[in-house]
């Protein structure tokens, strides 16, 4: 575990304007709630008090907390900033969609002590942005990359979606042209998964939405790592890339090296002491049970050495960092597996470590299991 | 002893046997309707799975004759497949009669034959039984004519019932009780009883299933196994009803069971004859025989730590089959195991099945291989059924393999479809006759090798389902045998070689790898499969490499999903053969002989 690093504080905001059909985080399109969870929240930070000190990171994610109104969100951060202390030089990031993002609420967030925003941009092409049943146009996100832009926001991320089948390399690389003009600080670029439950999901299930296919998933990839990399970012996890190292997401890196976080909100996760932790996924319960003086948890897990170690490998090999030589989940005698790893080009041995190269990240969901038995 | 009958049913495969046994014992009144399970005496979940039986068990029924005697009939049940030919024998030994049961649609298959034949050597008193005559497809007439011209026997003896409707079961139970003769034997001479099945019980130890012939037996006395001599203190000897039932004694003429202690597992051998330490009788039971396997495979634990707890399995299951013989082996890919001999592939996989379900291993088979023998420039003589230890082709002068006579019995019309079949198989001299209107009975000479992997499938596939098989070792012929070796990546599978007739081995050596290929899963690497012979490649097959397996997303409840498949991953890959770096499936072992289906 990762005890020299300072930990993370993460707010789920579980309310957005309309579902995006991709999307299977934890939201409802009806904001009649945000009331019950503002108070239900905030009771469920003092819960914490104890337990968590000299957070370096606050990350407002969701849903789309970008609605929440001024006040509301003042109250919030103010209660935090009573309960928990922050570093100076914390870093607090909130997600925001391009509709309905003005100017005035870009001063008023920075006004906050928010020096972060991260856009969900997705696409640059109204054909794609209608496909995963975005409720902006691309015109509307071109506005709000200007908009934060000429708010003064120094570090902003964006992020993308790519690999539809609404699209092609070149359509693709259109859309990174035109976000890149911006030379956002931070660009996340998720290939378009299906997950379970989602109407996406259920599209392809019905035949009406389909992958495009391992060849051409790979093609996106290693095009989109490429082209960024060219562009002076550096490809530092599977989906994210930083225009330099200082800009890597701090939030984010909190979840892949075990460093401890705490997640307050209906559906979050936390992690401390080998402990992971997460809330219950509905609205209506979170606040209940606050509501009655009990933890909102749903499920816990104390994680052992061993699976500590397996967690580590998993997380590792999906950052351009990698895993360490002589990480104990690579088991007694590596050397082979390693040689294997390098023989194939599949990663690099830089400084002690084992660094998936892009071929690596594209298979690092299995790179682990070689290590393994 | 008057009111005692001893009895078996014989049959070809589906004819009905089970349902039969089933129909007896409701009758005697043992097991209500709600106790009562179809195929009552086919205990083990794999005989009810493949509808097959493996194992004799036995059961004695209580039944009042028409006369208003009353009758203890013991029937003792067969398995029904070529492969248990020396366990039916025993089971017969046991018997004075047997019914023997002939679809009344299908009529005489080569299995009954077989059987009929076997029966005939014990000199048994025979029942011909016609079953399924409920069926619209039913011909009585035809089905006598053949029993009269096809086994000789008298058709007016024949007995008409449909097990399935229950209809001339009484008439089935009066042919038992009026025409097979009552057990002879003395109760007063030297015991002699024959051994003709046991079970391992982890209380009890051995349970023996036995045919007293002489003499008597009784809790208390000193048995002695003329085998090998040992002798061991009898706790206790009963019948079989539902479960055991606990008698006085067992004396002469009857069937039933006895524990004595027996721990050692290897003492007790089917076909043995028990006597008494004190008393003994002068000579064995005829018919013993170490039975010798045909077919030969390696198993091997999946974990090596597992090599103990796998040999004690072995020597209990052994004790309920006796036709399993097993001794130490090894490999470079797969360490520590058993080389072991198996009476046919239907046997094996029986075997597999079983050490899995009821001892809880896992375990990896090897491809099967007959027994061969070499003549080296020397003059010796070596016998080979482990290609591992294939000799020095510089050596050899010649080979053989062993050749059996298959007799096969069809409707005309799949004659094509199954002349083919045997010629692909090198099946030589073939001879044709037509024992009724309409079927035909190809008799052929093959290499064993070719029979013992897929034959009896194929046949069935080729006849959809009307072809019956049945087979006799004949002798060792001369053949071309070579080596086929097996790369993964480069690395020699020596679990995975086979020894295979020159002719066919590139035929061989495409079909394993291609199976091959359907069994490994894709890696993320490529992996290249290859036959070889000598240092020559002959086949290849090539897995492409998955080369994109990353999820997009990895945050708060992401990562305890990813690290839940990864530990599920992981339970998996002990279930793996590594060989360099790429994953076996246990699965692959056996099954790259099997041909796809078509």
């Amino acid at each position: 575990m990762n005890k020299e690093e300072h930990p993370g504080l993460y707010i789920h905001f579980p309310f957005c304007r309309s579902k995006c059909l991709y999307c299977d985080f934890y939201s409802v399109a009806s904001s009649a709630a945000i009331p019950d969870w503002l108070r239900a929240v905030q009771v469920e930070a003092l819960l914490y008090k104890e337990r968590f000190h000299a957070f370096d990171s606050l990350y407002l994610g969701g849903g789309t907390p970008s609605i929440l109104d001024e006040r509301d969100l003042a109250t919030l951060l103010e209660t935090f900033r009573e309960h928990f202390s922050f570093l100076p030089g914390s870093e607090f990031t909130i997600e925001a969609n391009p509709d309905g993002l003005s100017g005035e609420k870009v001063k008023a967030l920075k006004g906050l002590g928010i020096n972060r925003i991260s856009i969900g941009v997705q696409s640059l092409n109204d054909t794609d942005l209608k496909y995963l049943g975005r409720s902006h146009s691309s015109k509307q996100a071109l506005e709000a990359l200007e908009t934060i832009r000429s708010g003064g926001f120094a570090n902003m991320g964006v992020d993308l979606i790519y690999g539809l089948e609404t699209q092609d390399i070149p359509g693709w690389r259109k859309t990174l042209d035109r976000v890149l003009q911006f030379r956002p600080e931070h660009i996340s670029c998720y290939q378009l998964s299906f997950e379970k439950g989602t109407p996406l999901w259920k599209m392809r299930a019905a035949g009406r939405a389909s992958a495009i296919g391992e060849k051409l998933e790979r093609a996106f990839f290693i095009f989109t790592s490429r082209y960024l990399e060219r562009r002076g970012y550096v490809h530092y996890e599977v989906s994210n890339f930083a225009r330099g190292a200082e800009f890597r997401s701090r939030h984010n890196r909190k979840y892949w090296s075990h460093v401890p976080y705490l997640g307050l909100g209906p559906s979050a996760h936390s992690f401390q002491d080998g402990s992971r932790w997460w809330n219950v996924r509905s609205i209506r319960k979170y606040c209940s049970l606050l509501s009655e003086g009990k933890v909102p948890v749903e499920g816990s897990e104390s994680l052992t050495r061993e699976q500590l170690n397996l967690e580590s490998l998993a997380l590792g090999f999906r950052t351009r960092d990698g895993v360490d030589l002589r990480a104990p989940g690579l088991g007694p005698e590596p050397g082979e597996t390693v040689e294997k790893l390098c023989k194939l080009g599949l990663a690099k041995i830089n400084n002690g470590m084992i660094q998936p190269t892009r071929k690596g990240l594209l298979v690092a969901d299995s790179i682990p299991l070689m290590f393994c038995g | 002893m008057q009111h005692i009958r001893n009895f078996s049913i014989i049959a070809h495969i589906d004819h009905g046997k089970s349902t039969l046994a089933d129909r007896l014992i409701q009758h005697a009144g043992m097991v209500d309707a709600r106790q009562f399970r179809d195929q009552f005496l086919d205990n083990m979940d794999i005989e009810r799975e493949r509808g097959i039986t493996i194992k004799t068990q036995t059961v004695e029924l209580s039944y009042t004759s028409r006369s208003g005697e009353v009758f203890a009939l013991n029937l003792i049940d067969t398995p029904g497949h070529v492969d248990f030919s020396y366990e039916v024998s025993r089971a017969l030994a046991s018997c004075e009669g047997v019914l023997l049961l002939v679809d009344a649609s299908q009529g005489v298959q080569a299995q009954t034959i077989a059987n009929l034949y076997a029966a005939m050597d014990q000199n048994l008193t025979i029942i011909p039984v016609i079953n399924k005559i409920d069926l619209p497809s039913a011909d009585i007439d035809k089905v006598r004519e053949e029993i009269e011209h096809d086994l000789g026997l008298d058709s007016d003896d024949v007995v008409l019932c449909s097990a399935k409707e229950g209809t001339g079961i009484v008439d089935v139970l009066e042919a038992i009780v009026n025409r097979i003769p009552a057990p002879t034997g003395d109760a007063e001479k030297p015991l002699a009883a024959l051994i003709f099945d046991a079970r391992y019980d982890s209380y009890r130890g051995t349970i023996v299933s036995c045919r007293v012939f002489e003499g008597r037996i009784r809790p208390g006395d000193t048995i002695r196994l003329l085998f090998n001599g040992a002798t061991h203190k009898v706790e206790e000897v009963g019948v079989f009803g539902l479960a055991r039932e606990a008698r006085k004694e067992l004396s002469a003429g009857s069937v039933g069971y006895m524990i004595a202690g027996i721990k050692t597992v290897a003492d007790v051998r089917i076909g043995d004859t028990m006597t008494l330490d004190t008393n003994p009788v002068a000579s064995s039971l005829p018919g013993f025989k170490d039975i010798k396997p045909v077919v030969f495979s390696s198993l091997y634990p999946i974990s090596s730590d597992d090599y103990p707890s796998l040999l004690d399995s072995l020597e209990k299951y052994r004790l309920n089959d006796a036709s399993l013989t097993y001794q130490k082996d090894s490999s470079i890919a797969l360490g520590q195991g058993f080389r072991c001999g198996f009476l046919g592939l239907l046997h094996l996989e029986i075997v597999q099945e079983r050490l899995e379900r009821e001892f809880d291993q896992s375990i990896i088979m090897t491809v099967p291989s007959v027994q061969y023998r070499f003549t080296l420039n020397d003059g010796t003589v070596v016998t080979v059924e482990n290609p591992q230890y294939y000799p020095d082709p510089i050596l050899i002068k010649s080979s053989a393999e062993p050749f059996i006579r298959a007799m096969i019995i069809i409707p005309e019309r799949y004659m094509g479809a199954v002349m083919k079949l045997c010629l692909e198989r090198r099946g030589v001299n073939p001879r044709v006759a037509y024992p009724t209107p309409a079927r035909i009975e190809i008799t052929f000479d093959m290499p064993l090798a070719e029979v013992v992997f897929d034959f009896y499938d194929r046949l069935k596939t080729v006849t959809q389902g009307y072809g019956s098989f049945d087979y006799e070792l004949i002798e060792y012929r001369e053949s071309d045998l070579v080596k086929l070796d097996i790369l993964v990546n480069g690395d020699k599978v020596d679990a995975l070689s086979l020894i295979v007739h020159r002719d066919r081995a590139r035929q061989w050596g495409v079909q394993v790898c291609d199976r091959l290929k359907d069994e490994i899963p894709r890696h993320n690497f490529k992996i290249a499969i290859q036959g070889a012979i000598g240092g020559k490649i002959i086949s290849r097959s090539t897995i492409s490499a998955f080369r994109k397996d990353v999820t997009a997303k990895c945050y708060g409840g992401d990562i305890t999903r990813k690290r839940k498949l990864l530990e599920k991953q992981k339970e998996g890959k002990k279930r793996m053969k590594m060989v360099g770096s790429v994953m076996i499936p246990q699965s692959a072992f056996v099954s790259v002989l099997k041909a796809k289906d078509e």
